[in-house]
């Protein structure tokens, strides 16, 4: 069973470049072919200062700040029995090449279901530009199955 | 050009978009491009050793199909929230469909506003019930 103490556990902020060439890359991998999400030029036309990050790509910076690796590690779970189970975003503001963001991420809950065959760990994350401004929030539901 | 919130109506549907069979080679681009290095999307033995007969399609990039759906439909900057639920597995040789249909309209916050609800299936199944909240003018 997860730790229910790591419940409330802040993580170190982590300060996180968002480079041209990686959006470049995601719009690859994503089969994105409207160029606002590759050239600049169409970009600052729809009103972004510069490329704009697509919008799954704060779970992009959330894998940066802490990989799922060394997050399983954390909870003492096993990286082969995690499901993502949900994922929610608000925005506030577009995240665009060149910002610096500063990615914090809270757990907020741990249970389980079914007697402990599911469990679950929700996570809150807040993603802060350079100028301070909140850009956007996450919540990240992951579920490890034990059965 | 955007839609317009008075000629949206609750049920229409959004123009809806399938993608090419998901390949080894899409789920590589993407484990490189998201940072989701996770090997059961990526590496067959690993994958086996999870249980599974092969590897699976990361359920973000499923996800990120949607969004792509749905920015061609209203520029990103119009959108509010988005949230997902992963329902199903993706596998290799699956195409993605996006869909999509407006559940609600209301005015918040000095905006004219609209619920979509949005779906992500590969041709055996549903993989994603999601929705977004995007301002219209």
């Amino acid at each position: 069973m997860i730790d229910k103490k790591l419940i409330g556990h802040v993580f170190a902020p982590v300060e996180l470049p968002v480079e041209e060439g990686r959006l470049k890359f995601v719009a690859k991998a994503l089969g994105q072919t409207d160029p606002v999400y590759t050239d600049r030029q169409a970009a600052q036309a729809a009103g972004y200062p510069n490329l704009p990050a697509p919008p799954t790509f704060p779970f992009m910076l959330e894998a940066d700040a802490l990989d799922l690796m060394g997050f399983c590690e954390f909870l003492g779970q096993d990286l082969g029995r995690l499901l993502h189970a949900e994922q929610s975003y608000t925005y506030h503001q577009p995240i665009c090449a060149g910002d610096r963001i500063t990615f914090v991420k809270t757990i907020r809950e741990i249970f389980d279901k079914k007697n402990g065959a599911l469990e679950f760990v929700i996570s809150d994350n807040t993603l802060t530009n350079q100028d301070g401004v909140l850009c956007a929030e996450s919540r990240t539901n992951y579920v490890f199955r034990n059965a | 050009m955007m839609p317009k919130y008075a000629e949206c109506n609750v049920g229409d549907a959004l123009p809806a978009m399938t993608t090419q069979p998901i390949s080894r080679h899409t789920l590589a681009l993407y484990c490189g491009a998201s940072g989701d290095h996770n090997p059961i999307h990526v590496d067959i033995d690993y994958a086996k050793s999870a249980g599974l007969e092969d590897v699976i399609a990361h359920g973000m990039l499923s996800m990120g199909y949607v969004a792509r759906m749905l920015t061609q439909w209203v520029p990103q900057q119009q959108i509010r929230s988005y949230k997902a639920r992963f329902t199903a597995m993706t596998h290799i040789g699956d195409t993605v469909t996006c869909t999509g249909r407006i559940a609600e309209k209301w005015e918040e916050s000095g905006e004219q506003r609209v619920r979509v609800e949005l779906f992500a299936e590969t041709p055996q199944t549903q993989t994603i019930i999601a929705e977004a909240v995007v301002a219209l003018d």
